[in-house]
């Protein structure tokens, strides 16, 4: 069954787009991350234009992402004032990544700019969480060991404007978390993405939060700072393809049912090592695509199209 | 004052013979709706003439069907720094988004140089590029790279041979108009030609529109980009939540 796409003008094959969807949402169940970083390239691999697929990916982010955070909720594991200052500085970012994308959408260098910073971001993350994963297999083979020092004082906690965020249990200043933020924001508008794969360790290792209020609380925010990244796309450059978006979203949610189920039956250490491998693969694909002389140089797009 | 009936006649491009296209459409207007997955177009059509068929001549027939032009931005990689990043570009005036040929014999054979500038029916005469930049000396080869993508992609498709003649009168072919169309008049023209040369033509148009919801999403999106981006927001807000709302109910 074919479907047609009215924004992107394209037809695709509407069980693909489940498929796809359905992927993402299971690896979102499994891994609990919002799955935007992977969405947005294998929709530039089925065809789609990036411009929409950007736009469309952060608008099927804030799906998966609401579904998930209601369960958070429930659970109390939500830092809702750590998630407001996140998402100010989100706010802030997600605006300033939208001009950014959009200057150079004119320049023609966007599909690039889009590629390098998966490359990078990808491979950093999945590189971190390879060899973090496998030392915790290690360490659990090897037996206990004494548990990490929390409440290391670094150069974060010497900052102004220090505020008590109770759930998380900190006393320290907006800056860092506004920075976060920010940095988060530029990216969820540039690459499509929510960012929570990037914004979970800065929250661990950066501004010190206890791991069981990151995953609420980096959903929290996330579902904002794509809804309004979502927003801003469809309102300057009408590239949202809701078409695109609820096939995905439906793929999506059912995938993420599956996903969690499959989840509760699988240890914590092999998950991770199954996530950063899946990463470091899409990574790979992209810097291939980047460094291999491409069989066809020449590429052409419509003015005025996507 | 019969001469002054004739007098048009006089200015046919070849004289002595008066042919006629009498030319039809299995459809005048295409619909893009949901789960549109392409289309097929007969052309057919029979020659009109008040005199018996020529002898000392084959008669030929081309047709084409032209998506709307528009301009099209054609980038070139090369390696830069290490990685292949597209680093010049031309921007070509006007290229029409399709473009197919079917003709009853082979193109070359049947069509000469002059008449195809004349008429531009060839896929390279409807590329229009005027100025390219002062720094790009070699413009032709991102032309014919436009044209190779869209050939790559069916968008630009030349079918020799597939107009069917019969006794020199009645002629058709069958287009396929692929999935990813987009909106537009699109413009069908019927040449017939003796000797590589026009004896006559006829033109009609096909109206192709998005149809339903993909007319009012499309509509929506451009006219009201405020309330599209909402409602996109309020679909992924109520499928997150009806998704953890079934997902409760199945585990209670």
């Amino acid at each position: 069954m074919q479907v047609y796409l009215p924004i992107a003008e394209v037809s695709v094959n509407a069980f693909l787009l489940f498929g796809l969807g359905g992927i993402v949402g299971l690896l979102s169940g499994l891994f609990g991350v919002g799955g935007g970083f992977l969405i947005t390239p294998l929709l530039f691999f089925i065809g789609i234009p990036p411009v929409v697929a950007v736009a469309t990916g952060a608008n099927q982010v804030v799906a998966s992402s609401v579904s998930a955070v209601l369960a958070h909720l429930k659970r109390k594991t939500v830092d809702l004032r750590m998630g407001t200052v996140l998402l100010a500085g989100g706010i802030m970012g997600s605006a300033l990544g939208i001009w950014v994308f959009n200057i150079l959408s004119r320049q023609g260098q966007i599909d690039v700019v889009v590629q390098l910073s998966y490359v990078i971001f990808l491979g950093l993350i999945g590189a971190l969480m390879f060899q973090e994963s496998l030392r915790t297999l290690r360490r659990s083979r090897a037996g206990p060991v004494a548990p990490i020092k929390r409440h290391q004082h670094l150069w974060v906690h010497n900052l102004p404007f220090k505020v008590k965020f109770r759930t998380s249990g900190l006393y320290i200043s907006v800056i860092p978390p506004l920075m976060v933020g920010l940095l988060v924001g530029v990216l969820a508008a540039i690459m499509g993405v929510g960012g929570g794969f990037i914004m979970v360790p800065a929250m661990i290792y950066l501004l010190g939060m206890p791991t069981k209020v990151v995953i609420g609380t980096s959903l929290f925010q996330i579902i904002f700072v794509t809804g309004f990244t979502t927003f801003m796309h469809a309102a300057t450059n009408n590239s949202v393809d809701l078409m695109l978006a609820l096939f995905l979203i439906i793929g999506g949610v059912v995938g993420a049912q599956i996903g969690s189920q499959f989840a509760a039956r699988l240890k914590a250490e092999q998950l991770r090592i199954l996530l950063a491998l899946l990463v470091l693969g899409v990574c790979l694909k992209l810097a291939l695509d980047l460094l291999i002389e491409p069989s066809e140089l020449y590429s052409a797009r419509p003015v005025g199209r996507f | 004052m019969r001469w002054l009936v004739l007098l048009p006649l006089l200015f046919l491009p070849h004289p002595g013979v008066t042919e006629e296209v009498v030319a039809g459409l299995s459809q005048n207007s295409i619909s893009i709706t949901a789960n549109f997955d392409g289309s097929d177009l007969l052309i057919y059509g029979a020659v009109k003439r008040e005199e018996p068929i020529p002898q000392n001549s084959l008669l030929d027939v081309i047709i084409t069907v032209e998506g709307p032009s528009e301009p099209v931005v054609v980038r070139r990689k090369s390696r830069s720094m290490g990685i292949w990043i597209n680093t010049s570009g031309v921007e070509i005036d006007r290229a029409p988004s399709f473009y197919a040929v079917a003709t009853s014999r082979p193109l070359a054979d049947i069509l000469s140089q002059t008449e195809d500038l004349r008429r531009r029916i060839s896929t390279r005469q409807m590329i229009r590029s005027v100025g390219a930049p002062t720094e790009i000396t070699d413009s032709a080869a991102f032309t014919e790279a436009l044209i190779r993508l869209r050939e790559r992609d069916a968008l630009y498709v030349l079918k020799e041979n597939t107009v069917e003649l019969k006794a020199d009168t009645l002629f058709s072919t069958d287009f396929d108009l692929p999935a990813d169309l987009i909106e537009g008049d699109y413009r069908t023209r019927i040449f017939l030609l003796r000797d590589k040369k026009l004896v006559a033509s006829e033109e009609t148009s096909i109206d192709v529109r998005k149809v339903g919801l993909e007319r009012w999403l499309f509509d929506l999106s451009r006219q009201q980009p405020v309330i599209y981006g909402l409602l996109a927001i309020v679909l992924a807000l109520v499928a997150g939540w009806a998704a953890s709302a079934a997902f409760r109910l199945i585990r209670n």
